[in-house]
C-alpha cells in the first residue's frame, strides 16, 4: 500500500494554525520576560543575599532543573486547586494561566544558573573598584556588575530562550492551543496525522532559525554599539 | 473514586522501571548515533559534516513532542503500527544523537589544535589520530556535559506518556484519573523523578570541578 | 593639621598576622610612600584606609572621617578617599566618559551635564582629553591607568591612594603615569602610595615608610631614610632594589 500525502485538507485549517502561532509566540514573549526577570532577581539573590535567601532560591533551582516541565505542568494545573480546596481558596487556574505560571517558573530556573555564572564572571576587582567609588551595593550590581555579566552569558541566555519556544508545545497536553495544540485540533478534524505533524515541525524550525536571527540581532544592537565604536575610532586612528 | 494508597506507589516505582529502560535504551543508541555525527561534524569532508549539520539541526530546532508524533504518526503511515515504547525509543534516540553529536563536536574542537598537528606530523591516519590522541583528550571534557544531558533525557522521557507509552509520567495520570489527588499523585511522581536526576546532575557537576582542578593544576 | 591619623591599627587574615599595631600620621597636602618587600603588608594597609578590608583593632580617621562599619557612612568616607590600583580596574562596557561620570551621577546625584564637564576636566588633567569616548580595552595600559586616576579625581576627593600603580607598565607609560601623579601632589593632593619606584619615592614623596612583616620599621623623610637606613631589614631592601 502506498500512501497519498494530502496537505490540501491541512491548509484548509490555516485559520487554527495562524491562531495556534500567534498563542506560541504570545507565551514565548510573555514567560521569556517573566522568566528573565524572576531569574536576575534570584541570580542577584543567590549570589549576593543573605544565606538563607541563597539556600531557599538553590532549593528552588535544583528542583525544578531535576523534574520534568510535563510534572511541574500538571502539579500547578491540576494541583493548585487541590490546594486550593485545602486551604479553603477557590482558585481553578485556566489552561492558560497555568501555562503561563509553569512555563516562567521553568525557565526562571534555568535562567537562574545561566545569569549566575555570569555574575561570577566578573572578578571581585571590579566591584571593589565601583565601591570605593563610594557606589552603594545596588548600584554596584545594577551599573558595574549586571551589564557585562549579561554580555559575557548572552549565547547561554539566547539558547535558554529558543529551548523556551520550543518547550511551549507540552502545554499542548493541557489544551492550549498554540501551535501544537492546533495541531492536535487539525489532525483529529482532517485525519491528516502526519501531514499535520510535519508542517507543524516545520513551522517550528522556521520559528527557531527566526528567533535566533533576531537574538544575533539583538546582541548586535545591545553588544555592538560598542563595536561599531571601536570601528569608528580605528578609522581615524 | 478511591484514595491514593501504597499500591499506588508501588504501581509508580514499577512503571519507573520502564521510564528507566526507556532513558538508558535511548541513550546508548542515541549515543552511538551522535558519536557518527560529532566525528562527521569535525571532519574535513564537507559532505559528512553538512549532512550531519542538517541532522542536528532538524532535531535541536524542534520540540520534541512534536517529533515524537511524526515518528509514532509517521511509522504507522508506513503500515507499521509500532508499540509506543519502541516510537518513544526511536524518537529520543535520534533527539539524544542530536544534542550529543553537538556537544560532543564541541569537546573534540576544544582538543588544542597542536595535538592535532601531532598527530599528523607522525603520519597518522585520520582515524588513527581520532581514535588515539583526539578522542581520549575529548573524553574527559565530555563526560560533564554528557552526565547533564542525561539528566536532560530522564526528564523529557516523560513526553513519551502523551504518545501513549506507559512509564512513570503516564501511571501518574492513570492514578490521578482514578484517585482525583493531583497534588498528591504528581508530587510523588516528581519526588521520584527528583531521584533519579539529582544524583546525575551532582555527579555531573563534581566532574565539572574536578575538570577545572585539573585543567589549572 | 593631619589628614589622616592611624592608631594601633592590628589585622588578621585567618591565623596569619599582616598587619600589628600600626600608627601614622599624614598632613593636609604631604606624600606619604610605602616601601617594603612583597607580604610586608602595604596593599593590606592602604586597603584598610578606605575601608576594602576591616581592621580588628585600633582606629583610623582619614579625610574628616572614622572608619566604622556602617556601611552609609562607609560611602560618605570613600567619596573623599579615592583609591587607584594595580590592575586600573576600568569598568569595560563604559567608555572613558561613561566610567569617570558614574560615580558623580549615581553617587553625588550630579545631572549629566555637571558630571560631563567634571569628567572633561579631569581627563583633560591627566592629558587625555581626546579620549573621552574611547573604550577601556582601546588604551594602552598607562592610559588606562591615568583614566583610572581621572575617575577618582572626579569624585573630587581629599586624600588619594596608589597600589603599585605602575608595576605593570613598561619604563617608558611608567613616566607617563608618575608624572601626573608628581603633577597631582603639586596641586596640593593628600597622597599615600604604595611604589617599587625608589627614585619617585625620593624625589617627590614628603615621608616614606619601610614596611616588614606587619609593621611599619622605619619612617623618615626620603631624604633621612634612603641615605642613613638605620635598621639592616631596611639597608637589605634598599641594596636588593639597586
Ligand atoms: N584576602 C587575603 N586573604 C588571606 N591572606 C591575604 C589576603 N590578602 C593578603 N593576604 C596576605 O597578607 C600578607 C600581606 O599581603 P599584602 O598584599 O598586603 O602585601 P604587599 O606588601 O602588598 O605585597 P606585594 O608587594 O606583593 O603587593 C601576605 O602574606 C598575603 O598573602
Ligand atoms: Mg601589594
Amino acid at each position: 500500500m502506498t500512501y497519498q500525502f494530502q496537505f490540501g485538507a491541512v491548509f484548509a485549517r490555516v485559520d487554527l494554525l495562524i491562531d495556534g502561532f500567534l498563542l506560541t509566540l504570545q507565551l514565548t514573549a510573555i514567560t521569556s520576560c517573566l522568566g528573565f526577570l524572576i531569574g536576575l532577581a534570584c541570580a542577584i539573590t543567590r549570589t549576593y543575599g543573605p544565606a538563607p535567601a541563597r539556600l531557599a532560591v538553590a532549593a528552588y533551582v535544583e528542583v525544578f532543573r531535576n523534574t520534568p516541565f510535563l510534572v511541574q505542568l500538571f502539579l500547578i494545573f491540576f494541583g493548585i486547586p487541590e490546594v486550593g480546596k485545602l486551604l479553603g481558596v477557590k482558585w481553578l487556574p485556566t489552561p492558560y494561566w497555568a501555562a503561563i505560571i509553569a512555563l516562567s517558573i521553568n525557565i526562571a530556573a534555568y535562567m537562574t544558573e545561566v545569569i549566575r555564572a555570569g555574575l561570577e564572571s566578573i572578578h571581585r576587582s571590579q566591584v571593589e573598584a565601583a565601591e570605593s567609588l563610594g557606589l552603594s551595593k545596588l548600584q554596584v550590581i545594577l551599573h558595574v556588575v549586571l551589564p557585562p555579566a549579561l554580555r559575557n552569558v548572552y549565547p547561554a541566555l539566547s539558547s535558554e530562550f529558543i529551548l523556551l519556544m520550543l518547550g511551549t508545545s507540552v502545554v499542548s497536553v493541557i489544551s492550549v492551543e498554540e501551535l501544537t495544540g492546533a495541531g492536535n485540533l487539525i489532525q483529529s478534524e482532517t485525519y491528516r496525522t502526519f501531514e499535520t505533524y510535519a508542517l507543524i515541525w516545520v513551522i517550528y524550525f522556521a520559528l527557531a532559525v527566526a528567533l535566533k536571527l533576531l537574538l544575533d540581532l539583538l546582541a548586535g544592537w545591545i553588544i555592538g554599539r560598542r563595536v561599531s565604536r571601536i570601528g569608528a575610532s580605528a578609522g581615524h586612528a | 473514586m478511591r484514595d491514593f494508597g501504597v499500591n499506588d506507589i508501588l504501581y509508580l516505582l514499577t512503571a519507573t522501571q520502564w521510564t528507566i529502560y526507556l532513558t538508558i535504551l535511548s541513550f546508548v543508541a542515541g549515543g552511538l548515533l551522535g558519536l557518527v555525527l560529532a566525528i562527521a561534524r569535525t571532519s574535513r569532508s564537507p559532505l559528512a559534516s553538512g549532512a550531519a549539520l542538517v541532522w542536528i539541526r532538524a532535531f535541536q530546532n524542534t520540540p520534541l513532542l512534536i517529533q515524537l508524533f511524526l515518528i509514532y504518526y509517521g511509522l504507522g503511515l508506513l503500515g507499521y503500527r509500532l508499540p509506543p515504547f519502541v516510537a518513544a525509543v526511536v524518537g529520543l534516540t535520534f533527539y539524544t544523537s542530536a544534542f550529543l553529536g553537538e556537544i560532543w563536536r564541541g569537546c573534540i574542537l576544544s582538543v588544542p589544535r597542536q595535538q592535532w598537528e601531532a598527530g599528523d606530523a607522525l603520519a597518522l591516519t585520520p582515524w588513527q589520530l581520532r581514535r588515539h590522541v583526539v578522542l581520549p583528550q575529548a573524553i574527559r571534557i565530555a563526560i560533564p556535559p554528557t552526565v547533564g544531558f542525561l539528566v536532560k533525557l530522564i526528564k523529557n522521557s516523560s513526553l513519551a506518556s502523551i504518545v501513549g507509552m506507559t512509564e512513570l509520567m503516564r501511571a501518574a495520570t492513570a492514578i490521578n484519573n482514578a484517585t482525583f489527588q493531583p497534588f498528591k499523585v504528581f508530587a510523588v511522581a516528581a519526588l521520584i523523578y527528583f531521584t533519579l536526576c539529582f544524583p546525575l546532575t551532582l555527579l555531573s557537576r563534581h566532574f565539572e570541578r574536578k575538570l577545572d582542578v585539573s585543567a589549572r593544576g | 593639621m593631619s589628614v589622616l591619623e592611624v592608631r594601633g591599627v592590628s589585622k588578621s587574615f585567618g591565623t596569619v598576622e599582616v598587619l600589628r599595631d600600626i600608627s601614622l600620621e599624614l598632613e593636609q597636602g604631604q606624600m606619604l610612600a610605602l616601601i617594603g618587600r612583597s607580604g610586608s603588608g602595604k596593599s593590606t594597609l592602604l586597603r584598610c584606609l578606605n575601608g576594602l578590608e576591616r581592621i580588628d583593632a585600633g582606629s583610623i580617621a582619614i579625610a574628616g572621617h572614622h572608619m566604622g562599619r556602617d556601611p552609609a557612612a562607609l560611602r560618605r568616607l570613600r567619596q573623599d578617599v579615592g583609591i587607584v590600583f594595580q590592575a586600573y580596574n576600568l569598568f569595560p562596557h563604559l567608555s572613558v566618559g561613561r566610567n569617570i561620570m558614574l560615580a558623580p551621577r549615581l553617587v553625588l546625584r550630579r545631572s549629566d551635564a555637571e558630571a560631563e564637564a567634571k569628567a572633561r576636566e579631569v581627563l583633560a588633567a591627566v592629558g587625555l582629553s581626546e579620549k573621552f569616548d574611547a573604550y577601556p580595552d582601546q588604551l594602552s595600559g598607562g592610559q588606562q591607568q591615568r583614566v583610572a586616576i581621572a575617575r577618582s579625581l572626579a569624585m573630587t576627593p581629599k586624600v588619594m591612594l596608589f597600589d603599585e600603580v605602575t608595576s605593570a607598565l613598561d619604563p617608558e607609560l611608567t613616566k607617563e603615569v608618575l608624572r601626573t601623579m608628581e603633577t597631582l601632589a603639586e596641586t596640593g593632593m593628600t597622597m599615600v602610595l604604595v611604589t617599587h619606584e625608589m627614585n619617585f619615592a625620593r624625589r617627590v614623596a614628603d615621608r616614606v615608610a619601610f614596611m616588614h612583616a606587619g609593621r611599619i620599621h622605619e619612617i623618615a623623610p626620603p631624604d633621612d631614610l634612603f641615605a642613613a637606613p638605620r635598621t639592616p631589614e631596611l639597608q637589605q631592601f634598599l641594596s636588593s632594589m639597586l
